[in-house]
């Protein structure tokens, strides 16, 4: 199983499942990180303590450990 | 709140009352602001600390007042923003709603369009930022796009003012119109079980404000209020078997074990299909946009953070050399008029109240006011830039260690200006225990108020070419230590799950001027109106504790000890022994002499004792205490020389360090103590941070003294 955050800079990946429950979720939903959606990772924080994907126009910056709860597919 | 709308707006007939929404980031405020013969009313939203813009002006025969919701994605609950807009958009009353969409990124902003859509309300939509779109080689068919999902869509651009009045016009046709019916449609899986629901309300004739596919669509996305509603019907007990059912069809057909995912699937292919439909984009270009060209340097994993130190930096260097500049003209403006006030005054007392007490204690705040606007436009335009967030996501990780979130950046950040709106900008963290654990160390920033008295002892006790570098050390051990004390208070008061981390990036943007000045102006009037209220109050209190009792008799033995003296220079030092030994034997003398003992494991004198207790009324009271205690008139500031040297001379250098030391850490003053309980919540956490900031200072302090005096 591929996660987010095993994605390499520049990669684009699908989202297969988001692995997380509630309010996350939600979050997620709303910045349109949801199933089937197509992202891109721009930029790692040193130690990918953070990440920057870009999901349609729109960047968006999440926790290594939030983006390890995102199964993902190579395009 | 009705009531105060009628108010405005007495002329019930033609008002049309506006709910502006959007996501985040659309330039909504802009486009308020780009209204012409608009006012604009800042207030908050009922019960909740958010603020809230009305905006009204008139266009022909017909009142406006719109409403300037906070920015959302999507109906969801996450923050009290999203709270607040979520709730004025079902239950507050309202004739139309302006959906604002930026049209650079249509498909994104959709989402709530939908959303609404799927409300029985009037909507116009205005598509923002055209003009921007252009450029990026974005079309979008307005007139088909309105066609395609049913309501009115405008372009416009709040930069260049374009569609402005379309837009209004919309918007009065469409009030003038009857509701018509929204285009919004599903698959045909999830429209059979509308269908179902609506069938089955219709048959059992089910009384509601709402249509009934309204109902049907709440219902069938687990809305809580319309379910809370439905509870108490007959007809719940047969409704139910029907929605269990048919939310398991939906699920089934979208693979998926959660209603709300499958909903928002539905919501982002109708937002697909129109954005194919309406929107040609002329070509796509692999090549980097500005902002992606901006982003690679400015959070690059190596220079990001550097750079960022030395904005900080520049910041600082900026307050800290431009705003001494105007302080020697404020202070002069100051000292003539108390001069020229106390003239006009014959009673000793009131003239010495008037004059020593509260004109030299609010000109002490006043003298400030230009480094705070330094400050404030600084933090403005960090904000309005859209760098803020970049600076949240290189921090996050370095802030996460110590139980923090990147976006307590900004609140910290916030604090270096003043804690009231830093305290207010917490409410950002949605979790409560990372958002009390932000509110617990904001006072470790050092507020602009507690520079005063920084620029006073590094003046007394250091070169003046070294005083910036100075301040810069002791704002960041500041910083530092608050760091420190978020990582045991984490450890232990604050035990539990951390808040998730996703936000926006956004664009880069050079934030337009008055967006700016009106940020900043804000912020300057709640600093002043500080100044004219509790500081004020606090001066006079002081004046009175250090005035009184009066001693005759030490006054009169004195007087003649001075009429005996020979020479200009005798007097005078027979005049400050004379005040000096007044003060001792005042209230404020008394207060300080009691303390004295807790304080002098710090090496504070009974003066320093007094003026950090007076400083927990106001950082600006320290200074003027001071001046006062060092016998030399109410009317110093810590440009004057000689308050400087005075301090030099009285106090040691161990001393002075415990004593900024304090400063540093202790209760930044009443009003952002009031503000803190505010947002904190209760009362009993006020009590915690006294406790905790009182015990963490007063032990640093003891260290810093001890290690001093060491090694001095």
């Amino acid at each position: 199983m591929k996660t987010l955050l095993d994605c390499h800079k520049a990669c684009k990946v699908r989202i297969v499942k988001l692995n997380t429950e509630g309010d996350l979720k939600q979050r997620l939903i709303s910045f349109g990180i949801m199933k089937e959606a197509e992202v891109e990772v721009l930029e790692h924080a040193p130690a990918k303590s953070t990440i920057e994907v870009k999901v349609g126009k729109m960047r968006i910056a999440l926790r290594g450990e939030e983006a390890k709860l995102i199964e993902v597919e190579k395009i | 709140m009705s009531t105060v709308d009628a108010k405005a707006c007495p002329i019930i007939a033609n008002h049309i009352k506006v709910a502006l929404v959007g996501q985040p980031n659309v330039g909504k405020s802009m486009l308020i602001n780009s209204v012409s013969n608009a006012h604009l009313h800042v207030g908050n939203f009922s019960g909740v600390t958010v603020d809230k813009t009305e905006v009204l002006f008139d266009y022909k025969e017909y009142h406006f007042t719109v409403v300037d919701l906070p920015g959302t994605y999507a109906f969801t609950d996450y923050t009290i923003e999203e709270r607040v807009t979520h709730e004025y958009l079902c239950a507050e009353d309202y004739d139309i709603i302006i959906n604002v969409v930026d049209s650079t990124n249509l498909e994104k902003n959709l989402q709530l369009t939908s959303e609404l859509l799927t409300m029985s309300k009037k909507v116009v939509i205005a598509l923002n930022m055209s003009d921007e779109a252009e450029k990026e080689g974005i079309q979008i068919d307005a007139e088909y796009m309105a066609e395609l999902i049913g309501v009115p869509c405008v372009k416009v651009s709040a930069v260049t003012k374009e569609g402005i009045e379309e837009l209004i016009e919309a918007v009065i046709l469409k009030y003038e119109t009857p509701k018509n019916k929204p285009k919004l449609v599903f698959s045909e899986s999830v429209e059979e079980e509308i269908a179902q629901i609506v069938w089955y309300l219709e048959k059992h004739k089910f009384s509601s404000t709402n249509s009934y596919r309204n109902v049907a669509i709440n219902l069938l996305k687990g809305n809580k209020k319309t379910y809370a509603k439905l509870h108490d019907e007959p007809i719940w007990v047969e409704l139910q078997p029907i929605l269990i059912e048919a939310s398991k069809h939906i699920e089934l057909h979208h693979d998926s074990d959660d209603i709300k995912e499958s909903f928002a699937e539905e919501y982002a292919a109708f937002n697909r299909g129109i954005t194919a439909e309406v929107l040609k984009q002329k070509k796509i270009e692999e090549k980097k946009t500005l902002t992606e060209k901006i982003d690679s340097i400015l959070i690059h994993p190596i220079f990001g953070i550097p750079i960022f130190l030395f904005f900080m930096w520049s910041l600082f260097q900026l307050t800290f050399k431009i705003g001494n500049i105007p302080m020697d003209y404020i202070d002069m403006f100051f000292t003539w008029f108390g001069n020229t006030v106390g003239a006009t005054i014959a009673n000793e007392d009131i003239r010495s109240l008037i004059v020593d007490g509260v004109i030299a204690g609010v000109g002490a705040v006043v003298l400030f006011v230009p480094n705070i606007i330094i400050l404030f436009i600084g933090i403005a335009l960090l904000e309005g830039t859209g760098y803020m967030s970049r600076v949240a996501f290189l921090l996050d990780g370095f802030f996460h260690k110590f139980g923090l979130h990147g976006q307590s950046f900004i609140p910290l950040v916030t604090g270096f200006g003043c804690s009231i709106p830093a305290y207010m900008s917490a409410r950002i963290l949605k979790n409560d225990r990372d958002r009390l654990l932000t509110l617990f160390i904001i006072s470790f920033m050092s507020c602009g108020a507690r520079l005063p008295v920084y620029v006073l002892f590094t003046g007394a006790f250091f070169a003046s070419n070294m005083a910036g570098n100075i301040l810069f050390a002791i704002y960041v051990s500041g910083a530092l230590l608050g760091l420190l004390a978020a990582k045991v208070l984490k450890l232990t008061a604050f035990r539990g799950k951390d808040e998730p981390f996703v936000m926006e990036m956004p664009k880069y943007r050079l934030p337009t001027f008055k967006l700016i000045w009106h940020t900043v102006l804000t912020k300057t009037m709640m600093y002043l109106k500080k100044a004219g209220t509790f500081i004020a109050g606090a001066s006079m209190l002081i004046w009175f504790l250090s005035n009184y009792p009066h001693n005759l008799e030490l006054k009169k033995s004195y007087e003649t000890k001075i009429e005996k003296a020979q020479g200009v220079a005798a007097k005078a030092a027979l005049e400050h022994q004379l005040s000096e030994a007044q003060l001792e034997q005042s209230y404020l003398g008394t207060i300080g002499k009691f303390s004295e003992p807790l304080f002098a494991p710090l090496g504070f004198d009974w003066k320093m004792s007094v003026a950090l207790q007076a400083g927990l009324a106001a950082k600006e009271v320290v200074v003027s205490t001071l001046g006062v205690l060092y016998a030399l008139g109410n009317d110093v500031d810590q440009d004057s020389n000689s308050l400087v040297v005075a301090i030099s001379k009285n106090i040691s250098f161990p001393s002075a360090v415990a004593f900024i030391v304090v400063i540093m850490i202790y209760l930044p003053c009443f009003a952002a103590s009031i503000v803190f309980t505010r947002e904190a919540g209760h009362i009993k956490y006020f009590f915690y941070l006294f406790a905790f900031t009182s015990i963490v200072a007063y032990v640093m302090a003891f260290i810093a003294y001890n290690v001093t005096l060491l090694l001095a």
